[in-house]
């Protein structure tokens, strides 16, 4: 009992009291800033980046592609491409997750999640999530269980990860889709009843990542149903994932 | 000349590895194992019509790798190496399943992955046959591949006769992604993006196993300092899933503090990772020829400082777990393997260790800083829930003082990274790392144009998985989570 104690007490209090305003410290990777007026168009960190995430003519990052390995930022001789540590990158639009220069952080936070009054009213008090792993690499998979730990405690805003996809408003993916695990994700999906959202979690739900092209995937589900959030990142931040649902829930 | 002998990360021609007749290289293995040694890999590579069968025996205690090859015939089959040496049953059963070629007379031929490039497209998923049982009190459970948790996907089927499961059988590839096959098309783009993601809570263990690997091959030997830092990162890996999962533990036996304190001590862990290489997972640190991120004074003094409090919240937190009566008798006598059972299997890492298998690459292969600093083996006997949490505990202590020694000593050559060469024509390598799963092994082989035609990679997980169904033998189904959290096996791995 003593030991307890002590162990509490050494502890204290845990929890991120603001995770709205919460930074993660460099040299963490998040919204890149892009500098198209001193590329000097050598294409370096196109032939770095290893899943085709940057287009030349503008320079642009695809958010939906990117792993944030920054390799593109240290190859670039003329500092065209660098990471800020700015997290809330999550979008409802995926063509939104492309980024040139025209975007930074504030201006890019204001566009990024489109509102909508039906999700708010049926989802901003309470929001329970079936969370289908569809070949995720089990790194987005731990950032997600990070989310209810005491340290980011998403609970705390209603917002959790149901057992049964018969008890969720929706189903978050992770993972580029395998074709063995195709079947069982559209049965989750079906089992989900109505009202209900899809989001997609980490390059790899988005695009596929670093898998994208292979031939063991099968990403049709995608084209079946309709997208309401993509959040980037590989794998995802905590942080990314609770703001960005937090938004999403109009919060 | 029946082998050649070689050393983990030292590259070898094909020319120089001896061929003989399946029949022969069977024999061969069937015999030196029986002298000790041990299979790390046995994989196919087509070779015209026919294949080529590569074996790699380890001899642990002189930390030698042996490597030798078969040529298939047109038979198409041969006799199974797995009745004379068990460790073999997987690696058959992955052979069996990757080459269409049958080795007659194996037990268990199930498929270990449904891969996309597998041999026979008629076995399927859904089509396999599970074992059943019959009986007045006999039920079966069935669960996933979606599980209730934020976890990779699997199949389990459990056989029980009232509470007690008498066999457990595990159905996995739901996560193939076809790394293997990528690996060889993409290796000069995304060879190391790929090996982070083999399994995402492993990255700098694969991450290293694929970068020594290339640096072998191309005769490259990184700097001390590069080196270490990658050592550095990953016994924080080792550290920082060991804390998770010791908190997980705690969570199955309804021990809410442990899991509370576990969990943010593991928080701690990562985001020191992150201080210095912008990932919590450690991604983008290990590259080709060395590492991408230097420690400055600030980090040496800020990875001290956290990994103070990390040790001293630890031990705090676990002797008073491991103390606790209602804690013990959760963990003491459940799920145990055996230490023969556990050698037959071929269990490793921290899993086989806890049943007195004293294995460990670090000390008996080592690689990279860990030549100049080998790790004191530790093992137990239990082989129970209770032996594989509290090796996790040592561990967790043994990694930290590691670090601290390197932190003090870290070597100032350069460069950070280092240039690679052509990679040589026609050649194969073995690399090894002792990821905290346990042995990691990657193989490569080079064809005509010093291009890699061949990728085999063995994640820890491929031999545990049948430990974890093994250990459910005769324990109660609710026993499962706290079985499973012991071992914490990876789907992505063993699916690659
Ligand atoms: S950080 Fe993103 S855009 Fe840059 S090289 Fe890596 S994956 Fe490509
Ligand atoms: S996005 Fe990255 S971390 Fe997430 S599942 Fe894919 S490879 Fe793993």
């Amino acid at each position: 009992m003593i030991n307890t104690l002590k162990i509490r007490k050494n502890q204290g209090e845990q929890a991120i009291p603001d995770v709205t305003r919460a930074e993660i410290r460099p040299p963490f990777r998040g919204l890149p800033a892009v500098d198209g007026s001193k590329c000097g168009r050598c294409d370096a960190c196109r032939e770095v980046c290893p899943v085709g995430a940057i287009s030349a003519r503008p320079l642009a990052i695809d958010l939906g592609k990117c792993v944030f390995c920054g390799d593109c930022a240290r190859e670039c001789p003329e500092k065209s491409i660098t990471f800020s540590t700015f997290h809330k990158i999550a979008s409802t639009s995926r063509d939104y997750l492309v980024v040139d220069g025209a975007k930074n952080a504030e201006e890019y936070l204001s566009g990024a999640i489109e509102a909508r009054q039906e999700i708010k009213r049926l989802f901003g008090a309470s929001f329970k999530l079936r969370q289908v792993s569809a070949a995720g690499c089990n790194g987005c998979e731990w950032e997600l269980n990070a989310c209810g730990n005491p340290n980011f405690d998403m609970g705390r805003f209603g917002i959790e990860f149901v057992a049964s996809p018969r008890h969720a408003d929706g189903i978050l993916i992770t993972g580029p889709i395998s074709e063995n695990m195709a079947p069982a994700l559209e049965d989750a999906y079906m089992c989900t009843p109505d009202p209900k959202v899809v989001i997609l979690a980490g390059s790899c739900a988005i695009s596929g990542g670093v898998f994208q092209g292979s031939a063991a995937l099968n990403r049709e589900f995608l084209d079946k149903h309709h997208i309401d959030l993509y959040i980037p990142g590989c794998p995802v931040h905590p942080l990314t994932v609770v703001n960005g649902l937090l938004k999403f829930m109009g919060r | 000349m029946k082998w050649i002998y070689t050393k983990n990360n030292r590259p070898v021609r094909l020319a120089d590895i001896p061929e003989m007749t399946m029949d022969e290289l069977r024999a061969q293995i069937v015999g030196r194992c029986r002298e000790g040694r041990r299979v790390v890999a046995f994989f196919g590579m087509p070779n015209g019509r026919t294949e080529t069968v590569y074996a790699v025996l380890a001899d642990d205690e002189a930390n030698r790798l042996y490597i030798s090859s078969g040529a298939m015939g047109r038979e198409r089959r041969y006799q199974a190496i797995t009745p004379e040496a068990p460790r073999f049953h997987i690696f058959e059963r992955e052979f069996y399943e990757d080459t269409g070629i049958t080795p007659e007379g194996h037990p268990w031929l199930k498929g270990v992955r449904y891969g996309h490039d597998r041999a026979d497209h008629e076995k399927t998923m859904e089509s396999y046959p599970f074992f059943t049982m019959k009986g007045e009190e006999v039920h079966e459970v069935a669960v996933g591949p979606v599980h209730a948790g934020v976890i990779e996907p699997g199949h389990f089927r459990f056989m029980c006769q009232g509470e007690d499961v008498h066999h457990l059988e595990i159905q996995l590839g739901y996560q193939h992604r076809g790394v293997e096959r990528l690996m060889v098309e993409r290796y000069d783009r995304s060879g190391i993006h790929l090996a982070e993601s083999i399994a995402g809570d492993t990255v700098i263990g694969h991450a290293t196993a694929y970068a020594d690997a290339i640096e072998a091959l191309s005769n490259v030997e990184i700097s001390r300092r590069a080196q270490a830092i990658r050592a550095i990162a990953l016994e924080m890996e080792r550290a920082a899933i060991h804390i998770g999962d010791l908190g997980a533990i705690a969570n199955d036996v309804a021990y809410l503090l442990g899991n509370a304190v576990f969990g943010v001590t593991r928080t701690l862990v990562i985001n020191t990772l992150l201080s210095l290489t912008g990932s919590r997972f450690g991604r983008g640190l290990v590259r080709e020829g060395g590492v991408a991120f230097d420690f400055k004074p600030d980090h040496v003094r800020e990875f001290k400082e956290k990994l103070t409090k990390v040790s001293r919240d630890v031990e705090l937190m676990g002797e008073a777990m491991f103390e606790m009566a209602s804690v013990l008798s959760r963990l003491d006598h459940t799920g145990t393997v055996d230490f023969e059972a556990a050698t037959k299997m071929g269990l490793v890492g921290p899993a086989g260790r806890a049943s007195g298998v004293s294995l460990d690459v670090r000390a008996d292969h080592p690689f990279g800083i860990y030549r100049f600093y080998p790790v004191h083996k530790r093992t137990m006997l239990s082989g129970d829930v209770f032996a594989r949490s509290y090796m996790r505990y040592i561990e967790i202590k043994q990694s930290i003082e590691f670090i601290f020694e390197q932190l003090d000593g870290l070597p100032d050559d350069k460069p950070l990274i280092s240039p690679l060469h052509k990679l040589p024509s026609d050649s194969l390598v073995v690399s090894m790392t002792e990821g905290w799963r346990g042995e990691i092994v990657h193989c490569a082989v080079t064809g005509k144009k010093g291009k890699i035609v061949r990728y085999k990679i063995k994640d820890p997980s491929l031999q545990n998985w049948y430990g974890l169904a093994y250990a459910l033998r005769g324990n109660g189904i609710s026993d499962f989570p706290l079985c499973n959290k012991s071992f914490n096996l990876s789907y992505c791995g063993n699916d690659l």
